[in-house]
């Protein structure tokens, strides 16, 4: 049993031009310990999956027009707020890019963890506390009964991320979701927190999508990758796979556009044009307009996801075609 | 040898800070943000400057055009001193020396229309909103690839990289000869940055600019500059060739800063394998005595924590400040 299966999700927002789908019909799964990476330029829907998952999109103006969630064997959505709030920590937990915007200034951080665990457990206040100081210590921050009474503004950005993941973690969750993790840190510090996920995830087992705009970041954690283009999952496959045979155009535009950091590249391959907001998305496929391979049929009808090799699934009517002998 | 287009001499920018704080506990203090820094560009090159944040690198860049004012050091500007002179003087300099900043939007003025944001910078110089100004901001247009019926738009109907090349277009309308990108293609996503990098590389080419490049990607510094300048809490650390800082830095911070790129490759992992450097970047408030590395640096002797290692040079073109390296 997969400990995640998503199928034909569809969040639409009402905005003053009428309902946009922010993300459309996006389908995937997880299995237990396993990392997937999401990744996509910005706006390309990573974080309103992430959020219709959780169930924290306030609605209106957004709305689940289509598709379900099932999580550990139960179907998630359509379930009221208070037992989507029993799933949530002990269940599903998130990170988000900012944690400052998630913890609050005025609690220290000891009684943030401690309250988090309290919403889910019967502990005395005594417990209550050893767990905290056992779960600031896994993250790593150092002398962690001394920082309890610390507060967040008394934290650097990799502490705090830290105490987030310690927070996310207090309930011992089967999965956790890292909405960008890493986009507001400095790259030494990104490589601690990331080294501290996958430590994570080899002592707890939980599985983790890692959500990110950052190729790298992806070739350094996932074990399978999900890349999204404008509201739509337009190709899948094992991390290696994308890095070594990607079959979509957007993807192999995506891996080509970033600079090296060994070889001399005498000019970059850029993509040209920038990615659609929903509301002004083109005709059949979206990434169409951008694509050096558009052929006017392209405009058409949208290319459905497609399993081209065992594992390996794009959206490109010309996939198959492109692909290299 | 000739002389370089931009020449700082022990630059340094101390601010003043504290006496406020929370509850207005904290005592005032000085912040050395940028600290006895001395470095060239010579023209038409690009020198990238990379560090993690909070290091000085907008600082720097900053008092390079004197937008703010050194606490000491000296600046020249193709071998004339810029440090302490007047205004009418200075704005002869000025108009050669331009910066992009990395949120366009912040930087344009909301209410202006294209045209009037471009040209802003000519009628200041003294120029009229006539046909010869039009004509220089249509071109200017054009070479920023953008179309001409851009000119009467205003700024929130671009998308981010649209923006950053009206911002470029502002910045290159004089014809300066130095350009400091401060982090000008960090909040684009890749595909436009891609785009924008090959842009500026192509107006270097074609106007013979001069660039400091700041930024805090380092495949991207590594792509676009001829040297490049590592910062870490104020001082410069390492400065060399980009074929010899990226394949064989000597700083420890350089070498951790580099070894901490992720992978581009999944068979590349870097997990377990290529050391870390541990903790985080110190207050700048109350740097660390001796090397300001000496607290996260994997190599640290007893007299990192006493004394201050220079910038010497250990080969030609090649600068580290360093107890581990005897030149
Ligand atoms: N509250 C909202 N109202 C209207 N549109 C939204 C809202 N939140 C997100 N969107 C739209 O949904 C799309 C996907 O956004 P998001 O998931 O945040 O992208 P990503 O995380 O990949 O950068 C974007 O085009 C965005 O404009
Ligand atoms: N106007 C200012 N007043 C006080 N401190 C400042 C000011 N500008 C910058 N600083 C401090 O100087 C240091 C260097 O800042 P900055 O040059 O912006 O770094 P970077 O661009 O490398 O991130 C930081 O510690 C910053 O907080
Ligand atoms: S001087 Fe010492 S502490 Fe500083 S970087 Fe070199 S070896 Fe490390
Ligand atoms: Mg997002
Ligand atoms: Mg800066």
């Amino acid at each position: 049993m997969n400990l995640l299966d998503v199928s034909g999700l569809t969040t639409a927002f009402m905005t003053g031009r009428g309902e946009v789908n922010a993300i459309e019909d996006v389908s995937f799964s997880l299995k237990e310990g396993e990392i997937l990476g999401i990744v996509g330029e910005s706006g390309s829907g990573k974080s309103v999956t992430a959020l219709t998952i959780m169930d924290l999109l306030p609605k209106p103006p957004a709305r689940v027009a289509a598709g379900e969630v099932t999580f550990n064997g139960e179907r998630l959505t359509g379930l009221s707020d208070r037992q989507m709030q029993q799933v949530r920590g002990p269940g599903i937990s998130m990170i988000f890019q900012e944690p400052m915007t998630s913890l609050n200034p005025v609690f220290s951080i000891g009684d943030q963890i401690m309250e988090t665990i309290a919403a889910h457990e019967r502990l005395s206040q005594a417990d209550l506390r050893r767990r905290a100081i056992t779960m600031l210590d896994k993250v790593g921050i150092p002398s962690a009964s001394r920082r309890l009474d610390d507060y967040p503004h008394q934290m650097s950005g990799g502490q705090r991320q830290r105490v987030m993941i310690a927070m996310a973690l207090a309930c011992n969750p089967k999965l956790l979701i890292a909405d960008e993790p890493t986009t507001a840190l400095d790259v030494t510090i990104q490589a601690q927190i990331l080294d501290l996920l996958m430590d994570l995830r080899d002592e707890f087992g939980m599985g983790v999508i890692i959500i990110t705009h950052n190729m790298g970041v992806i070739a350094e954690t996932a074990d399978r990758v999900l890349v999204m283009y404008a509201g739509r999952v337009i190709e899948e496959a094992p991390v290696a796979t994308i890095f070594d045979r990607p079959m979509h155009p957007y993807t192999r535009g995506l891996l080509e556009c970033v600079p090296s950091l060994t070889e001399d590249k005498p000019r970059l391959v850029a993509i040209p044009g920038t990615l659609p907001e929903p509301a002004r998305r083109p005709p059949g496929c979206r990434f169409g307009p951008r694509c050096a391979h558009a052929l006017p049929s392209c405009a058409a009808a949208i290319p459905p996801l497609e399993t081209l090799e065992p594992a390996h699934a794009a959206a490109c009517f010309r996939a198959k075609e492109l692909a290299p002998a | 040898m000739t002389t370089p287009l931009i020449e700082a001499t022990a630059l340094s920018k101390h601010f003043e800070v504290g006496g406020g704080g929370l509850f207005g506990l904290r005592k005032p203090a000085t912040l050395k943000a940028v600290d006895e820094v001395s470095f060239t560009i010579k023209a038409g090159e690009t020198l990238g400057l990379v560090g993690e944040s909070g290091c000085g690198k907008s600082t720097l860049g900053r008092l390079l055009l004197r937008l703010i004012e050194p606490t000491s050091g000296r600046v020249a500007f193709d071998g004339n001193e810029i440090t302490g002179i007047g205004r009418m003087e200075m704005r002869g300099f000025r108009r050669s020396m331009q910066i992009i900043f990395q949120d366009p939007y912040g930087a344009l003025n909301p209410r202006m229309s294209v045209e009037d944001i471009i040209a802003e910078p000519l009628l200041i110089h003294g120029a009229r909103m006539n046909a010869e100004t039009r004509g220089k901001v249509a071109q200017m247009l054009e070479k920023v690839g953008l179309p001409a019926r851009a000119l009467d738009r205003f700024p929130h109907e671009f998308s981010g990289g649209q923006r950053q090349r009206i911002g470029i277009a502002r910045a290159l309308v004089l014809h300066p000869r130095l350009i400091v990108c401060d982090e000008a293609v960090s909040a684009l996503d890749v595909s436009v940055q891609a785009q924008i990098v090959n842009l500026l590389q192509d107006l270097q080419r074609e106007m013979g600019l001069t660039y400091l490049f700041i930024a805090h990607d380092l495949s991207v510094v590594r792509h676009i500059s001829d040297r490049v300048a590592v910062m870490y809490l104020g001082k410069m650390v390492e400065v060399a060739d980009k074929a010899t800082i990226y394949a064989a830095p000597l700083h420890p911070y350089t070498q951790a800063l580099i070894a901490a790129v992720p992978a581009q490759h999944p068979a590349q992992r870097s997990r377990g394998k290529r050391q870390r450097i541990v903790g985080d970047i110190p207050s700048a408030l109350n740097p660390p005595s001796g090397c300001r590395f000496h607290t996260r640096c994997p190599h640290v002797m007893p007299v990192c924590r006493e004394t201050a290692p220079p910038l010497r040079t250990t080969a030609p073109g090649h600068q580290v400040a360093c107890h581990l390296i005897d030149p």
